[in-house]
């Protein structure tokens, strides 16, 4: 954690935070690196480096089952991870966390326990918008159970359409999984909302807060939502390490999915009850050492200001989005109306695998494709897009770097 | 007979060492994708694709009476497309023996384009030679 943000906690400061990065000093094809790849992956902050690495170096042991003083002080550390995700998410007690590889360890996780208690015609509610990680493991469901997936249409805006959502709902409707918000369209869902229409129906929801989290901060018991799940390496973290939330009589009533060590309670040869949730959802050696960098992330990111961030980030998209418009044959994917850090678009007759190999010659690292995101891409009838996306570490300077290495690769194209 | 130094090999390497940085060398790569005749409409089948690149390539190829082959490629993409150019200008009206003798990796690392074969699943380069070479039945024409 850096000192100068204990010293200024109210002031948010890109530019002394970059110190804290050791890999932004890079020089890509001889130029400073512009990382505008964020949504994709953030990078990370000294603290969560060191983290990792103290534990490995200092106080590495296996969790939970040692006697040692090296396994109680990883198990103290790798439940302090836990009750620091807890923290972040606002969840009444720690044992609603479940630590998985990820968002879609944490997705893939309750789609394989929800779907035991699911029958051939029971439905899913999902959209257009979502990430091939809340898509695929509804659509294993619908090929072993004949589950019934039920999608959200997405407005020319790029926002769920709150009208046909709604309307989705049936007697046979056993889950609402969507995302908080969009990895292409930076669409911010209203999730309050969701949740609302979906308890109405007696619907339990899964948010999907991949994205979310990283930008707004999120308070679980006030959405009410269910299920919340969120990774690591997008939150400053490191990869191999996750979140799954749910309310604890959720959790208490969902099967386990894994099976192996440290999940059960007693195992004989023709009987076996499981351990208590979390738990019950880790079967096997966790990630100790990814736990270690995850709690440093989520502390390093609550130790900033998060509105200020989040107004930072606010800045950097209008202005990004401000000098886009000034191409005449340039398309902004996504015009929400509550629309956070990411700016999707293409220009005309350009390929946007083109656009980001070129602007990688400048050193600005974007996206490019479809963002794992198809049925989305068929909704606005494309076949692939660029993507810029923000992080705390981001500055107006790149912004400009970013705007005019495009005007160059423009030219270059046209 | 090793052919690793062809007459068409030298022919390009000669013609990028007039190239002095990336933005010459793209430029000349993306004009070399412009000049290369499309592959009409009906003939992007994916059956015609080539699967293990994102952005979208077509090779349509056959092999005349004296067993040298022919090659057609497209690509959406514009980069893509001037890489095939120049990988088609190296390969096309060749024997199989003499493209699976192509050490066609160094070429384009020695003419300033290796940036385009390591990201493997991002640029459909490799994944085109890998086809020719599929083509060509380079393993079995390993000695």
């Amino acid at each position: 954690m850096s000192a100068s943000f204990l010293q200024v906690p109210a002031s948010f400061d890109p530019y002394a935070l970059r110190s804290e990065f050791p890999i932004l000093t890079r020089k890509i094809n001889d130029r400073p690196l512009v990382y505008l790849d964020n949504a994709a992956s953030a990078q990370k902050p000294e603290c969560v480096i060191s983290a990792m690495a103290e534990t490995m170096e200092a106080s590495y042991a296996n969790v939970h089952r040692g006697l040692h003083t090296l396994a109680n002080e990883v198990t103290e550390r790798f439940e302090g991870a836990r009750k620091t995700v807890a923290k972040f998410l606002n969840a009444a007690s720690e044992q609603e966390i479940i630590l998985t590889s990820g968002t879609t360890g944490a997705i893939n996780l309750l789609a394989a326990g929800l779907g035991q208690g699911l029958q051939a015609g029971d439905e899913i509610i999902l959209s257009v918008m979502e990430h091939h990680s809340n898509i695929v493991p509804w659509h294993f469901l619908r090929q072993q159970k004949g589950v019934v997936l039920r999608f959200v249409p997405v407005t020319d805006a790029g926002e769920l359409d709150m009208e046909v959502y709604g309307d989705l709902f049936s007697a046979k409707t056993r889950l609402v999984a969507l995302s908080h918000m969009s990895n292409v369209l930076g669409t911010v869902t209203n999730a309050k909302k969701i949740v609302e229409i979906a308890h109405s129906h007696d619907v339990p929801v899964l948010l999907d807060g991949s994205q979310a989290a990283v930008h707004l901060p999120i308070n679980v018991q006030e959405l009410d939502v269910d299920f919340y799940a969120i990774t690591g390496h997008k939150l400053y973290g490191p990869t191999g390490i996750g979140a799954l939330y749910g309310k604890l009589e959720r959790l208490q009533s969902l099967p386990p999915w894994q099976g192996g060590g440290e999940m059960v309670q007693s195992v004989s040869m023709d009987n076996i009850s499981y351990a208590d949730p979390p738990h019950r959802f880790e079967a096997g050696t966790p990630p100790i050492i990814e736990a270690a960098g995850f709690d440093a992330a989520l502390k390093w990111l609550m130790s900033l200001d998060r509105e200020a961030l989040g107004e930072h980030e606010q800045m950097l998209l209008r202005h990004v989005e401000t000098g886009l418009q000034e191409f005449d044959d340039l398309t902004i994917l996504g015009r929400a109306s509550d629309k956070a850090a990411v700016c999707t678009f293409n220009i005309d007759g350009m390929h946007a695998h083109d656009v980001a190999q070129l602007l990688d010659k400048y050193g600005v690292a974007v996206r490019a494709g479809t963002h794992c995101a198809e049925p989305l891409m068929r909704r606005f009838d494309i076949s692939s897009t660029c993507r810029v996306s923000f992080a705390a570490y981001n500055t107006i300077e790149e912004a400009e770097i970013f705007l005019s290495s495009l005007a160059r690769v423009r030219e270059f194209l046209q | 007979m090793h052919t690793d130094m062809d007459d068409k090999m030298l022919e390009l390497e000669e013609e990028f060492a007039f190239l002095e940085d990336w933005e010459d060398r793209y430029r000349y790569v993306i004009e070399m994708g412009k000049a290369m005749t499309p592959i009409a409409a009906e003939k992007k089948t994916d059956a015609n694709k080539i699967q293990g690149c994102v952005s979208q390539v077509w090779l349509l190829f056959n092999q005349d009476s004296k067993g040298k082959y022919h090659f057609q490629a497209d690509s959406d993409a514009h980069i893509v497309r001037g890489l095939i150019a120049v990988l088609l200008r190296l390969v096309d009206t060749k024997t199989a023996e003499d493209i699976c003798n192509m050490d066609i990796i160094s070429f384009f690392h020695r003419i300033g384009l290796s940036d385009n074969l390591s990201a493997q699943r991002a640029n459909g380069l490799r994944a085109m030679i890998a086809r020719i070479h599929q083509i060509c039945s380079c393993e079995t024409l390993k000695p």
